[in-house]
């Protein structure tokens, strides 16, 4: 199966490893509950076959992105599904066989496992009593009331030629497109849960299949194809660390659907942690959590890493091209209109386009964070000096100050107030999108943010949530103070 | 000494001033007088070396304006700016200090000369330490002066020093800023369009007029013997100047 959240995207592990036998090796996953648990299952059982340490890098955007950085070395092994293998990543759909899907891999120096038990397929759902009102058995029955029908899909299944597409025309379906929205794949539980749509995508591993009463619609045409499970790994990490691919192999057919559905319970609905659903599957010891406190300390350090080197970069860097974007008009114009652009860029794609640059980890995540926070402090250095008397510009000429003097002494100390503000509005922007470099595995608030959302569940939500509104706030209070310090007092608001 | 000689100064084409000449002499004040558009405002940019212009000679104390940099040039010439100009982000005193401070003047010597000024242009110490909002006009004008005064430069250049005043304060000050600039014996150019300022102040005038000189003499001179009608126009439109002027 293939569960990418389309909207999602990127991936894990810091960097390309020319590995060296210390190198920890790096376990991928996506961002939906299934990969988190096979993807800790995994790293549980190569920890248990050697002393090598396992970063773990779950969580991670869509199928693509992921694709990438295994292929980059970023990863060493992810579990993923064949048709997702076959359709999404080596544009053969017509590749059935695991053999033939391991051939293709294999020009790209990529491996599989044999399949490790279970088929997770697509399928369309509606609630129970929805179906039962309209006799609705199979995917064929939905053409008598194809026009009435509210569907939300996940981006990946309305882009992918197996998903939605191929469907439609196998069936001879034809939805309201005013009717058909795209949605986060986790969303569209909640869109069905509370009525408001009538018809989504699962895949048939789902826990929450069972939790919200949804019956699947019969695929009586076979359209949808064989999303087997296995393991995705390099060929350099497979030569390298033959016992660990080993202990990998060890779980080949040994995760039947049921056993998968169970576990997806366990942690959609029980609310079990991954690496203890993990270790009761492998009968390990269950590893011992981590606690909150303590996970919410460690997030925290991520993220003000990542706040606070963007904003060193966004100070150092947008200040004097703010003062040089003054200083000369044609080239201050495309300062900021490409600042302006970056901005216009959503975060995720930014993210993405940078991937090729920086490869994964915390490097993507600061250099978008570094040119998000770049255009209010550009933007705000030029509004402030701009907004300087040029009279004030001329005395101070006429007193003998050299243009050093006149931008230290004169100049920037009158922007400061609109300058603090620009760096202020940076500060506080980037700590809400970096909340998103969770995606790219740079940790941060947005680690449980991702994972909470990826399983629906609030209070893990908060646990990144509340702490990045407190940093917001802490932040605000923080400028407040060092206005009183760093802006001249002959130009403070009077008490 | 300040000469102005034979300056030209055109701007996009157009003739802004032709031909002026100005002198000076030591310790003496004189004013440039003359309506908005006049091109006194161009000329006093020039003598400040803030603008380039195409012909003439600028020198003081006959060291001449293009031989020097425009850190030393502004060294020899304290500047008054129209309302004090004083920077608004630092203190009184901070801006009296500054240029002293960025030439690497010791910290006694800054506050032996800051002291020193301040009897010269009667100032409460209080008012020193205070941001330009908090001062009055009054107060801003002096302590500009002492700004312009603190390098102790050659010649003094004040724009409309008391354009901004009330005029019951600027009657006052009139009187003090000429016992200042008599302790301060310094050569000063005040450029106004205020004819009463130039009269109570000044000794020796020259009147600007279509980037022109037409006049250069005392009052009497102007009022008296004009050199054309447009002197004779301009004094008499100056309806602030005093009934009470007594020339006899």
């Amino acid at each position: 199966m293939r569960r990418a959240w389309a909207m999602v995207i990127l991936l894990a592990a810091s960097l390309p490893s020319a590995a060296s036998a210390a190198e920890p090796i790096v376990v991928g996953g996506k961002i939906f509950t299934e990969s988190y648990v096979l993807g800790e299952i995994a790293a549980q059982t190569i920890e248990s076959a050697t002393h090598v340490p396992v970063n773990r890098k779950l969580g991670m955007g869509n199928t693509g992105i992921l694709f990438e950085a295994l292929k980059s070395g970023a990863i060493d092994v992810y579990p993923d599904y064949t048709g997702t293998l076959a359709e999404a990543l080596l544009k053969r759909p017509d590749l059935k066989s695991l053999e033939d899907i391991r051939q293709a891999l294999s020009a790209l120096d990529l491996t599989t496992s044999g399949s490790l038990g279970f088929n997770d397929t697509y399928a369309l759902a509606v609630k129970e009593g929805f179906a039962q009102k309209h006799n609705l058995r199979s995917i064929g029955d939905l053409i008598p009331m194809e026009s009435d029908i509210r569907a939300a899909f996940s981006y990946e299944f309305m882009d992918r030629k197996d998903g939605y597409p191929g469907l439609a025309g196998n069936y001879h379906l034809s939805f309201d497109p005013q009717k058909v929205s795209r949605m986060e794949h986790t969303l569209s539980y909640q869109a069905i849960e509370q009525n408001a749509v009538d018809l989504i995508d699962v895949y048939s591993t789902d826990a929450k299949i069972k939790k919200l009463h949804l019956r699947l619609l019969d695929d009586d045409h076979d359209y949808f194809p064989v999303y087997q499970a296995v393991w995705v790994a390099r060929k350099s990490f497979v030569e390298k660390h033959p016992r660990e691919w080993q202990a990998l192999l060890g779980l080949e057919g040994r995760i039947g659907e049921k056993a998968m559905l169970d576990m997806n319970a366990q942690a959609d609905i029980q609310r079990i942690g991954f690496a203890q659903i993990a270790s009761r599957f492998l009968g390990a010891q269950s590893p011992e959590s981590e606690g909150w406190m303590k996970e919410v300390m460690r997030r925290t350090k991520e993220h003000l890493w990542l706040v606070g080197v963007s904003l060193l970069f966004s100070v150092l860097v947008g200040i004097p091209l703010g003062v040089m974007a003054v200083r000369f008009h044609a080239t201050g114009q495309a300062i900021l209109l490409s600042s302006a652009l970056i901005q216009t860029v959503p975060s995720l794609a930014l993210l993405c386009f940078l991937i090729p640059v920086f490869g994964v980890g915390t490097k993507p995540a600061l250099a978008a964070l570094c040119l998000y926070s770049l255009l209010p402090v550009v933007l705000n250095t030029f509004t402030g000096i701009r907004a300087v008397n040029p009279i004030h510009v001329e005395n101070a000429r006429a007193f003998g100050l050299n243009r050093r003097q006149i931008l230290f002494r004169v100049v920037l100390p009158l922007a400061s107030p609109t300058l603090l503000a620009g760096i202020k509005t940076a500060t506080i922007v980037s700590i809400g999108t970096a909340t998103l470099a969770a995606l790219v595995g740079a940790g941060g608030y947005g680690a449980p943010i991702v994972s909470g959302l990826s399983l629906n569940d609030l209070p893990t939500i908060l646990m990144g949530a509340i702490p990045a509104a407190l940093m917001a706030l802490v932040a605000h209070g923080l400028f407040e103070v060092l206005g009183m310090v760093l802006i001249p007092a002959g130009l403070r608001r009077r008490p | 000494m300040l000469e102005l000689q034979g300056i030209y100064k055109t701007f996009e084409d157009r003739a802004v001033l032709s031909d002026v000449n100005l002198i000076v002499s030591k310790g003496a004040t004189h004013a440039l007088i003359g309506s908005s558009g006049s091109g006194k405002t161009t000329l006093l940019r020039i003598t400040l070396g803030l603008i380039p212009f195409e012909k003439g000679y600028v020198r003081i104390d006959g060291q001449a304006l293009l031989s020097l940099t425009q850190v030393e040039w502004a060294d020899r010439i304290g500047y008054v700016p129209q309302d004090g100009g004083l920077f608004p982000h630092i203190t009184g005193r901070n801006n009296v200090a500054l240029v002293a401070k960025l030439r690497g003047w010791r910290k006694s010597r800054i506050e032996d000369r800051v002291e020193e000024l301040r009897k010269v242009v009667d100032l409460e110490a209080e008012v020193l330490a205070r941001f330009p909002r908090e001062m009055s006009g009054g107060q801003k004008q002096r302590v500009a002066i002492m700004r312009a005064a603190m390098m102790d430069p050659a010649v003094m250049l004040l724009d409309e020093p008391m354009a901004a005043l009330d005029p019951l304060i600027r009657s006052s000050l009139q009187q003090e800023l000429k016992s200042i600039f008599g302790r301060l014996g310094k050569t000063v150019l005040l450029v106004t369009h205020d004819l009463g300022e130039a009269v109570f102040l000044a000794e020796q005038m020259t009147m600007l007029h279509e980037g022109r000189v037409v006049q250069t003499g005392t009052y009497r001179d102007l009022l008296l013997r004009p050199a054309n009608p447009f002197v004779t126009q301009f004094i008499n439109a100056q309806r602030t100047l005093p009934d009470a002027v007594d020339l006899q």
